[in-house]
Parts: structure tokens; sequence; C-alpha cells
């Protein structure tokens, strides 16, 4: 009977516990949610309760949004820099996550380490000689010096994860291969690639996470608004002088936060993995 | 034995091209960036020359520096020690296994993985001055009277609490994470045995779950400190430094002085405070990982 009544208790307490962490972490953007629907006159009501909608929903912030603003624009911008930078990071970190899984003997995984703790070199410590170089270039306000910049933080991670799927590919596969007339680089392009989608799939999503999340590259190299990504151009050019336009601004906050959490939720565990460098057995 | 030299050349032939980009667009810029602080380079002037510790000198007797360095210690140790308390109830609490976890468990990630500055804009909002649902909220349950009107971004003591709740908010998911990874590794073994033993909740919490995961432990905390310590989107974000540099950090200091005020070496001096920590929390970091290694 006690213990019954303990076990409920103990449920009880990790319902209410679970409950209030998802809420934190939630509630932000059930909040943007709310906000992209209502109408301006509801949400700029101080005494209107900010649950409730006291007139109807409408559509006319996200038509706002959509083709009023320059939103759609830095969609583009920000898929096309994340196309061009996912394929220079696989060109690069491939081979590199390769040599360093294979073909490095024992000092790999320390150069392995090397590599990945350059991403912890964080971007407020170069952006600033990094933004004259790239006015030199003449690739200031250009998509290029992003194309160009955003690499040196996803190939350091990439070659990483890629070091780890490597290393568990068995090694008699290659020697088979090899043994069947195919040579070292042969046997890493036509087998053992083939063999690492799952891995290749994981960079890619990565490296599109990291580049929709960068702002301060952004924010320094970039100033014409045309040629923004999202996580610079929403929280800078969406509000007009001193006005928000919080329904438009919370819907597009919303509609490019929310689906890639979808997509890098099915990775988060190798993600982890790679974090914590071997801490983790296992 | 040849063929043994043919595969290491082959091996510094695929991964070459990834350091000599590693090294030419982070080594390059972090040698920059030394040099800068030693000169008096601007955006306006050509290659600038060298002018000794003038920057450093100039940071150190400017109060907004010094409010920035205090502020970044600040910011970055009170939300790490929030998130390392949290983080341990709620990866425990995640390690059961219960309906709907998945869902919860992508719920508890958003913060993480959405752009920061995209999920800063939402507190932004949560904060409004006027239309603040937070205030809102605190009225009707009646923490907060009629007359009191708290302006959450607006006065110095309540912009860096909010600053730090944010700062928790967005580190505490990797945490969780990473600390549930820990948790799932250590052997069924050890805690049939201490069921066994008749350990009670807490004796089995503080005698074996804690001590088993606290490497991992260590790995999100220095994690979670250095992205912190190196941020600077939840301010720019939400108060650009302000009111009056009260939540001003290295990193927004550096950003105003070098590209917004154009003067490249000061934001350059400035931003290279960061490193000793940095330096730190890299070596702490190897160490672990040998520790791990090794055992």
């Amino acid at each position: 009977m006690a213990s019954g009544l303990r076990r409920t208790g103990r449920r009880v307490v990790h319902a209410a516990v679970v409950t209030a962490f998802t809420a934190f972490a939630a509630f932000p953007f059930a909040w943007m949610v709310i906000t992209t629907f209502k109408q301006t006159k509801d949400l700029l009501d101080p005494d209107h309760n900010p649950f409730v909608y006291h007139a109807p929903p409408t559509l006319q912030h996200l038509h706002v949004l959509f083709f009023e603003t320059l939103f759609l624009r830095w969609v583009g911008n920000t898929l096309l820099v994340g196309a061009a930078v996912v394929a220079i990071t696989l060109v690069l970190a491939l081979p590199a996550g390769y040599s360093l899984a294979r073909l490095s003997g024992a000092a790999g995984e320390r150069f392995g380490i090397a590599i990945f703790l350059t991403y912890l070199v964080p971007s407020t410590l170069l952006f600033i000689p990094l933004s004259r170089v790239v006015t030199v270039l003449g690739l200031h306000d250009s998509l290029w010096s992003l194309v160009i910049v955003y690499p040196s933080f996803t190939v350091p991670f990439c070659t990483w994860l890629m070091m780890g799927f490597f290393k568990v590919i068995p090694k008699d596969i290659e020697e088979a291969a090899m043994i069947d007339g195919l040579s070292r680089f042969g046997a890493f392009v036509r087998v053992i690639l083939p063999m690492s989608v799952a891995g290749v799939l994981t960079t890619v999503i990565f490296t599109l996470t990291l580049v929709i999340q960068e702002f301060i590259y952004g924010l320094t190299f970039i100033t014409t608004s045309t040629s923004l990504t999202l996580s610079v151009g929403v929280p800078t050019f969406l509000v007009r002088g001193d006005v928000y336009f919080w329904g438009s601004l919370m819907g597009a906050c919303f509609i490019a936060s929310v689906p890639i959490a979808f997509l890098y939720n099915l990775f988060v565990d190798r993600f982890i993995a790679g974090f914590t460098v071997g801490a983790v057995k296992g | 034995m040849k063929l043994v030299d043919s595969e290491r050349g082959l091996g510094r032939v695929l991964l070459a091209p990834a350091v000599l980009y590693i090294v030419a667009l982070v080594g390059g810029p972090f040698l920059l960036a030394i040099g800068y602080s030693f000169s008096n380079v601007t955006v306006s002037s050509g290659g600038g020359s060298f002018v000794g510790l003038v920057n450093f000198r100039r940071a150190l007797a400017d109060p907004s520096f010094v409010r920035a360095l205090g502020n970044t210690v600040l910011f970055a140790f009170a939300s790490q020690a929030l998130v390392v308390v949290l983080a341990s109830i709620l990866s425990i609490a995640l390690q059961k296994d219960f309906r709907g976890k998945w869902l919860v468990r992508l719920l508890i990630l958003l913060p993480w993985v959405a752009p920061i500055s995209l999920g800063t804009i939402g507190w932004l909002w949560i904060f409004d001055p006027v239309y603040s649902v937070l205030n809102w909220t605190l009225r009707s349950i009646g923490l907060l009277g009629p007359r009191d009107w708290p302006v959450w971004l607006g006065e110095a003591h309540l912009a860096i609490l909010s600053i730090i709740g944010v700062q928790v908010w967005r580190t505490l998911p990797l945490a969780t994470v990473i600390q549930l990874g820990g948790l799932s590794s250590i052997p069924q073994e050890l805690h049939d045995a201490a069921e066994v033993d008749g350990a009670g909740f807490f004796r089995h919490l503080f005698q074996i779950t804690l001590p088993l995961v606290l490497p991992v432990m260590l790995v999100a905390l220095l994690f979670g400190f250095v992205f912190a310590f190196t941020d600077m989107i939840v301010i720019y974000v939400l108060t650009r430094g302000g009111p009056y540099d009260s939540t001003q950090v290295l990193a927004s200091l550096a950003f105003f002085k070098g590209i917004d005020g154009g003067d490249l070496s000061g934001g350059a001096a400035v931003a290279l405070f960061l490193l000793p920590v940095l330096a730190t929390g890299a070596v702490l970091i190897l160490r672990l990982a040998r520790r791990a290694e090794v055992t």
C-alpha cells in the first residue's frame, strides 16, 4: 500500500519535472505560433489575455512576410549558400576523415582531435580579421564571402564525424576490394563511400544546420538587405525603424527554425557522440 | 614496406586539402587577429603600423571594457552553474521510458537546434516592455501588483537576469543530451546491485549515478561554457549591450568597436581577451578525452 503510494508519488513528480522543462524549452516557439496568427489590434492591447484569440485568427502577417518583405529572398540565399558549403565540406571532409581513420596510423586519432578542437575557435575571435580579408578580396556584400568562410567551421566538425563513421567499417571490406584489383583510392571511392550513405547524410544535415544557424559572419560581411541570409535578415531587417511587426517576425522565426529541428532530430545521437570525443564509451 | 609507404602518401594527399583550408581560414585570421591587436589598423587606413601594447592598455582603461569582461565571466559562470543542475535533473527524468518521449525530446532540443538569433527574437517579444506575456502572467497570478511594471531588458539587473535565463535556455539541451549519453553507458548491473543493497533514490543518485556520469558532465560543461563565453548573438538581439553597457560582453564590445566603429585593432584587442579561457577549455577537453582513452 505504502509502496504503491510512493510509486504514484514518484510518477507525479516525474511527470511534473518533464512537463516543466518541456514548457520552458518550447514556450518561445509556441508563443511564435500564437502570435503569427493574431490580428495586430488583438496583439497590441495590453488588457487582452495574450493566450486567447479575441479576434478571429488571420493570415495577414504571413501574407506580409511572403509578399511584402525579402523573406523568400533570404530563404533562397540561405539555401544557395547551404548547398555550396555542403559541396565544399563533402569534398574536403570525406577524404580527410578517411585518411585519419585508415591511412594515418596511430597519429590519426590525435590529429583528428586537433582538427576537432579548431571548431572551438569562435567566430567572435576571427570575424574582425576576416572582415578585412573579405573586403580586400572584393567579396564584401557577396554571398561568396559566406561560401568561402563557412567551411572553416563545417569542415573540422564533419571530418571528425566522418572519421568515426569510417572507423566502424570492417577493414576486410577494403582488403577484399583491393585483392580484386582496385587501388586503395578506388576502394575508398567505389566501395567505402557507397557504404557510408548514412554518414554522408549526417554530414549534409549538420553542415546545413550550421549554415542556417550562423549569425556573426553574416552580420559582418553582408550589409545589403537583398544579400542577407535568414538568421541575419530576420532580426535586422524585419524591424522597420522602431516598428516591430511582431506577427510577421514571429512567423518568420517559426518557419525558419522548426523544419530543421525535425531534420536534426533524426541525427542528433551521432552529433552528440561527436561532441563527447570518446568520453562516452560505445 | 612499399605498400605502407604509398598508403601513407595517399593518406597525406587526402588529408592535405582539409588541413590547408583550416590553416588558411582559421589559423591565418587567428594570427592576423593577434597582429591587429598590436597595431593601429582601422577600416579606412591601409596596413597600419606596430604600436605595442597601446590597444590593450586603452582597453583596460576603458570602463565599458572592464564591465564587459566582468559580464562575460558572470554570464558564463551563472548560466553554466544552473545548466549543470538542471541538465542533471532533466537527463535523469528523460532516462525513464514513457509515452511521447520522442516528442518531449524533440521539443527540449528546439532551443539548441533553432538558429539562436531567431529563437532569441522569441524572447525579445516575451520580454517586450508593454506587451510582455511574462508580465501579464505574473500579474494575473498576483505576483506583480497593478503598479509594478518591470521592463525586463531596460533595467540593468533585470536585463542581466534575462540574458542569463536565455543562455540557460539555449545551452541546456546540449548538456542534457550529452549527459543522457553518459547515463545510458552506465552498466545496468551497477544499478541492479544498488537496488539489491536497498539504496534509496538519493543515495543511489549521489553515490552511483552522479559520480559515474561526472566525466561526461564535465565535457558538457566545458562546451557549454565555451559557447556561453564567446557568444554575442543573444546580447546583440536582446539588448545590444545596453542599458548603458550593463550587459555588454567581450564579443559584443569587439563587434561594436571593430565593425560598427571601424577600429579594427581596438576590436581585435578586446576579442583577444577571450583567448586564455578558450585555451584552458581546449586543454581540459583534451585531458578528459585522454583519460577516457586510458580507462
